[in-house]
């Protein structure tokens, strides 16, 4: 097992799409579901997948290539707002305010890298906050355009396609997220199964080695950030647009952490692992909130502190080290006995 | 393919689609607090038609103190009035948004208004979550409580808001009126660097300045603020007759209090002058004699001599305990539920219909344990007497004592 | 002149603070290579035992050397339960456990102290300022700044002169070789650990009348610790301390000078800092 916490590169992950497949369109199926059979709870499940997206965007950087960073909300900030501006200027159609926004996360995510794919532990992890930190106080500094702390509100999202409304039940929001995380988990799993995608990890198990066999390393960290950057603008502008208001707190460390834990939780580089982390962390947020609005953290802190002891790798990964023991049994049942 | 895989992650996802099911149920039959009929049973026998208060505040993170003094001041009304309004049980429904995020209040609002069907909306300690929910009232046409947050525009977001709290610049003008009238000719002005600090800021300086005053430099903290001592310093180089503060209610207070007196501003000659964030309530104690004399401005003092104040910190106490003096949240809490039942009583029985809610609210006028308010019929904003206070020690403890005051205070930001 | 010897003060004595509470993590991170974010909640735990030793009457000086040795145990008994174990995990793991640990940190004190902010009571020899060079300078910044003086003495005689500190050193530089040659190795993290968070709860009493404390102390100052640690190298405490210096007196001196600029002076010098220094001033490759 690596250091870094994320499962070594085996010879059956290759197969990842086969072998998935059936869980795959079961989750995204479940998601389906959850619009017919959650009406009341859209709202949650649309934040859940926001959180999951974001989580999702942090993995790229994280699980594959191995980049602990606590600034990612950065970018996340920078696509809410730039799909706050241009909606609050009149221009409220959802999906080109999602595309601005990527490009503009995707830009900002590209000049930062260089910051970035220097160094190491925790002198990264702390450029990167410092990072995430100066965005921010940029954000609160230029109020007349952002709103400083106050926010920025004003934000109509147009109907979508010129027919769905994006009303108070939060149907509307709920399938164009959905679609939109769909088509951008679609967007991952080709980067990851790329040449792309291996490299990253190759990077991530051992970058000396990478450098001696000549792979482009530095180049690829700017790239698989860039892409991270635009990814997160992503879940940041469909926030923006969902909420119709930006918070200063889209760019701050609370965000930004949270993140970290969620993907933590479900498993990281393990393609789902954030949506099973953002999933279970929200979820179990909200059912603590019910017991007792005041110390639901007491709770939610003890249940993190028992997945991270008992479950290596998240839950992803518990689930897939208790599915290899039960492989494993499995295959010894099978095999022939000695002397037979 | 499925057999292989076991039974392992079929468990996990039934696991999962289990939980969000049953918390589904949980949450429509725990998640109402009945509040109980504690005084005598004068009330006639509780008609089928609750009124529902959906409560939206932080109880978590940095801003929990905020949500325990709102929450005890509804409390605290409620117990005393017997949890009903005219024989109608109140539900209160209390949701925690965690501190800033503008986001989840405005998912917790939608749940409150679509499942849980609550008649107002209330609450709203901060001012991103009350401008995040604003349009969320106007859509579902519920009436929105302010009962706490204090910027200006927050009223203007929606025709359904309404607010019992405060606006910044409302206890910030009638500061630098008593200034000038005091003889303080220069003032220095230190705000915290975020978008309440700036508003007051703006409106120190254009009412000081339009009576012939002077705001010598203008300095703004960061927001969490560890250490004060260099800008107290930089104050003391300018040698200004007294200094302007605006910093959020609670540690920054105590902070800026403790720098203040080790590096002896008062002694330098410079008074302190601040809107009564400084000095709030729960934070006053533990600043000791560092804060002793200071001025401030507000709508709100424990030490406010009335027999509403009285009731109000009794019954206060008896739903919080001792631990929290309460502070111009809790009765930004007591009045915002006061309201809410004097706009029920004028209503009458039946379904609470929101247009006709805010109609009600618009002129209201309540006996409030800090003195008299009105709501404003134009802006739906608090028109109240803003008091100036100096801190003094009664026995053990430290209190804001007013010795001044200016009557029916619009809020000039609008 | 006067002034800029007083901003010198200043920034030195808030460095100090810094150091207090930093070392325990620079100890932890750096020698037992465990990403250890509840080091802030153990500094809470500290401040919040002062206080209430202190509302039993029990005079603040009194309280440090018991907030200190609590807090050390505490942090034995979790180095046993928990870290032990956490120690050959991934970092990812360890952040996630400690990051759990401090939420449920902050609620528990929320829910036994309430959540304003704690009154102390400093002894009166501590209050007020002390006239030197013409400069009046608090006496409880001087009273910090001597301590800190003391401590790192005494750490580095600890360190360097002591059997036990040779130990340290052995098992940080080869665990195995270490235990090959007889060193009892855990016991050795054990107590480095306690040590570490001995020292964390100290300073977290000590910070009270500066930093002030309510339950999300074990969050906001989190930061801040980090940032000292990786700026001055994990494990080094010559590190640490000039680290904590420098960027207490650049904090400062930046408030005082250029205040417009405000927050981004802190930043601007942790990105700068970090990309000249990437295993930070002192620190070693790991």
């Amino acid at each position: 097992m690596s250091s870094s916490g994320v499962p070594p590169i085996a010879p059956r992950e290759l197969g990842l799409d086969e072998r998935f497949g059936r869980l795959e369109i079961g989750f995204w199926l479940l998601a389906v579901a959850a619009f017919f059979a959650l009406p009341g709870y859209l709202v949650l499940a649309s934040q859940v997948l926001i959180a999951g997206l974001f989580a999702l965007s942090l993995d790229l950087i994280l699980g594959y290539a191995g980049i602990v960073s606590l600034g990612h909300a950065a970018f996340f900030g920078v696509g809410a707002y730039v799909a706050g501006l241009l909606s609050v200027r009149g221009h409220g159609e959802a999906l080109s305010g999602l595309l601005a926004a990527a490009a503009a996360a995707g830009a900002v995510g590209f000049c930062t890298s260089f910051l970035i794919v220097g160094g190491h532990g925790l002198t990264r992890l702390m450029v990167t906050l410092a990072v995430g930190l100066s965005l921010h106080e940029a954000a609160n500094q230029a109020s007349s355009i952002t709103g400083g702390s106050d926010g920025l509100s004003g934000m109509e999202t147009s109907d979508l396609f010129g027919l769905f409304a994006f009303d108070m039940l939060g149907k509307t929001a709920y399938l164009y997220v959905l679609a939109v995380c769909f088509a951008s988990f679609l967007l991952v799993r080709r980067a990851v199964h790329s040449p792309f995608g291996l490299s990253l990890r190759g990077i991530r198990e051992n970058e000396r080695r990478m450098h001696a066999i000549g792979a482009p390393v530095r180049r690829r960290l700017i790239e698989v950030y860039t892409l991270a950057a635009a990814l997160a603008g992503v879940a940041g502008a469909l926030s923006a647009q969902t909420t119709e208001f930006v918070g200063i707190e889209a760019l701050g460390f609370d965000r930004s952490a949270g993140a970290l834990v969620m993907l933590v939780l479900g498993g990281a580089g393990r393609a789902y692992g954030a949506f099973v982390g953002s999933c279970l962390f929200m979820l179990l947020q909200t059912i603590f909130a019910d017991i007792h609005p005041a110390y639901w953290q007491f709770w939610m802190g003890c249940a993190v502190m028992l997945i991270a002891f008992f479950a290596r790798g998240g839950i992803l990964g518990y689930a897939s080290a208790v599915f290899e023991r039960l492989a494993i049994v499995r295959r010894g049942r099978a095999a022939p006995r000695p002397g037979t | 393919m499925i057999a292989k895989f076991g039974s392992s992650w079929l468990s996990v996802w039934l696991l999962l689609l289990g939980a969000v099911l049953s918390s589904c149920r949980s949450s429509d039959a725990g998640k109402t607090e009945a509040e109980p009929a504690s005084g005598p049973s004068s009330a006639p026998a509780a008609t089928s038609d609750a009124i529902k208060v959906g409560l939206i505040v932080p109880f978590s993170g940095p801003f929990a103190s905020l949500g325990a003094q709102i929450e005890g001041g509804v409390k605290a009304y409620l117990d005393t009035h017997g949890g009903a309004i005219d024989g109608r049980k109140v539900e209160l429904l209390v949701r925690d948004t965690t501190g800033l995020a503008p986001d989840v209040a405005k998912r917790l609002a939608q749940g409150l208004i679509v499942r849980d069907q609550v008649d107002f909306i209330a609450g709203f300690a901060l001012t991103p979550n009350a401008m995040a929910v604003a349009p969320l009232a106007t859509e579902a046409k519920k009436p929105m409580v302010i009962m706490n947050a204090a910027t200006s525009s927050i009223t203007t977001k929606s025709p359904y808001v309404v607010r019992v709290s405060l606006t910044l610049p409302q206890v910030t003008a009638p500061l630098a009126t008593w200034a000038l009238k005091n003889g303080i000719r220069n003032v220095y002005s230190l705000v915290s660097d975020y978008a309440p600090g700036a508003d007051a800021e703006a409106q120190f300086k254009k009412t000081f300045e339009a009576g012939g005053g002077k705001v010598v430099a203008a300095d703004k903290v960061p927001v969490n603020n560890p250490d004060f001592a260099p800008f107290i310093q930089r104050i003391k180089d300018a040698k200004p007759e007294a200094v302007f503060v605006f910093v959020p209610a609670g540690t920054q207070g105590i902070a800026f209090m403790k720098a203040a007196r080790e590096r002896g501003l008062t002694e330098a000659g410079i008074r302190i002058i601040a809107t009564g964030d400084l000095t709030e309530d729960q934070q006053i104690d533990p600043m000791g004699d560092s804060a002793l004399g200071v001025v401030t401005t507000h709508h709100y003092s424990a030490a406010h001599a009335s027999p509403e104040n009285e009731a109000f910190k009794a019954a206060f106490a008896k739903v919080a305990g001792t631990q929290l003096r309460p502070n111009f949240m809790a009765v930004g809490g007591y009045d915002g539920m006061a309201a809410i039942a004097a706009v029920v009583h004028r209503l009458g029985p039946g379904k609470i219909d929101g247009d006709k809610a805010i109609e009600a609210f618009k002129g209201l006028e309540l006996s409030s344990p800090r003195g008299p308010i009105r709501i404003d019929p134009e802006t739906r904003d608090v028109i109240q007497t803003v008091y100036v206070r100096k801190v003094e020690k009664r026995g053990d403890n430290y209190y804001n004592v007013e010795f001044e005051e200016y009557p029916a205070q619009k809020d000039p930001g609008k | 002149m006067a002034s800029f010897f007083g901003i010198v003060f200043d920034g030195v004595a808030y460095g100090s603070l810094l150091f207090l509470i930093s070392i325990g993590l620079s100890v932890t991170m750096g020698l037992m290579n465990i990403v250890n974010l509840a080091h802030g909640a153990f500094a809470m735990f500290g401040g919040y035992l002062s206080v209430w030793l202190g509302a039993r009457g029990v005079p603040f000086l009194a309280t440090l050397p018991v907030c200190f040795v609590a807090l050390g145990l505490a942090g034995a008994a979790c180095e046993r339960l928990f870290y032990q174990r956490l120690r050959r995990r991934s970092q990812l793991d360890q952040v996630l456990f400690t990051i759990g640990f401090t939420f449920a940190a902050v609620a528990a004190a929320t829910f036994v102290w309430g959540p304003a902010e704690q009154r102390v009571d400093l002894p009166a020899a501590l209050r007020g300022q002390v006239q030197l060079f013409g400069v009046g300078l608090g006496a409880y910044r001087l009273f910090l700044i001597a301590l800190v003086a003391v401590l790192s003495a005494g750490l580095v005689a600890l360190v360097e002169k002591t059997t036990f500190g040779a130990r340290v050193r052995a098992a940080v530089d080869d665990e195995h070789v270490s235990a090959g040659l007889g060193i009892p190795v855990e016991r050795v993290f054990c107590l480095t650990f306690a040590f570490g968070s001995g020292l964390a709860g100290l300073g977290g009493a000590l910070c009270i009348d500066v930093l002030g404390l309510e339950p999300t102390f074990a969050l906001k100052y989190l930061v801040y610790f980090l940032l000292v640690v990786s700026v001055g190298g994990a494990g080094s405490l010559a590190g640490t301390a000039v680290a904590s210096i420098v960027l207490g007196l650049f904090d400062v001196a930046g408030k005082y000078y250029v205040p417009e600029v405000g927050a981004f002076i802190i930043y601007g010098l942790m990105i700068v800092l970090l990309l000249v220094f990437p295993a930070g001033l002192y620190g070693r490759r790991t």
